[in-house]
């Protein structure tokens, strides 16, 4: 299987599972194809030999954060089903249109090489050394502060939750 | 017949779109909340795909970063989500009008 065959199959499974979680009724199916979605992408990060985000994105993204998805979902209950009537009067056919214009938008820039002109497209896997000893060292010369900064966030992330989440004290149920 | 990077582009720009239309179009917050998630997921898609283009690695940093920003923003967010399902019994978003005129 050549690469050319690899992109076509994983981009369109991408896409189709996007578009049928938008689609689908039930959130653990959405749930599901979101997982789908995301591993087709880690494929396309792999044919762009990005090893270490593809891993990362398996393991952070498909494992830990839909788990969590699942989880929430158990918890409040599988049978929510959605209503399919309108409350606000033709809300998804304005919606389908500022999508059409969103993605015209997008076309229209990459048609007229905007974005991509005069940038030639280098060789994907770094010579010599591996991507994740690449990566590592970026992100731990260059990037440190930033680094540190992120656990400052996971820090705050925590706590909120906790403070979100706990019920106050003599509070029923 | 090799790979442009532009289709990686297009594949990500059509997965933001879907995205966004999935956020106008739904009403389950959970499905919205994960229909952010993927207009995230387009965006590290673009964000590797102009890291190849130009060299550096700063874009796959920049993917490890959304990674950090988008697991702490999960949490919170479903946090918020079972505040108010406590309050509403509902996951509908239409049910959260409180701000509303």
């Amino acid at each position: 299987m050549t690469a050319e065959t690899a992109f076509f199959v994983t981009a369109a499974l991408a896409v189709v599972a996007g578009v049928a979680m938008v689609l689908n009724r039930n959130a653990v199916h959405c749930a599901l194809l979101l997982v789908g979605s995301q591993i087709a992408l880690a494929i396309l990060f792999l044919l762009q030999g990005a090893f270490f985000i593809a891993a990362l994105q398996i393991i952070v993204y498909a494992g830990a954060i839909m788990i969590l998805f699942i989880f929430v979902i158990m918890l409040l209950g599988v049978d929510q089903k959605e209503l399919l009537i309108e409350p606000l009067k033709s809300q998804r056919s304005i919606a389908v249109g500022l999508g059409v214009l969103l993605i015209s938008e997008a076309m229209y820039l990459l048609v007229s090489d905007f974005v991509t002109d005069g940038i030639v497209a280098s060789d994907p896997v770094v010579a010599g050394q591996g991507n994740v000893e690449e990566v590592a060292r970026v992100l731990f010369t260059k990037w440190a502060f930033p680094f540190e900064v992120t656990s400052i966030l996971l820090v705050v992330a925590v706590v909120g939750v906790m403070v979100l989440a706990k019920r106050g004290i003599g509070e029923q149920t | 017949m090799s790979i442009e990077p532009s289709w990686y582009l297009i594949v990500s720009a059509i997965m933001f779109t879907t995205g966004a239309v999935g956020v106008l179009i739904r009403r389950n917050i959970l499905v919205m909340f994960m229909c952010i998630e993927l207009m995230l997921n387009a965006v590290n898609l673009s964000f590797v795909t102009f890291d190849r283009m130009l060299g550096g690695l700063g874009g796959q940093v920049s993917v490890f970063f959304v990674l950090v920003v988008a697991a702490a923003e999960v949490v919170v967010g479903l946090a918020i989500i079972l505040a108010i399902f406590r309050r509403r019994s509902s996951l509908d978003a239409d049910q959260v009008n409180l701000l509303r005129w």
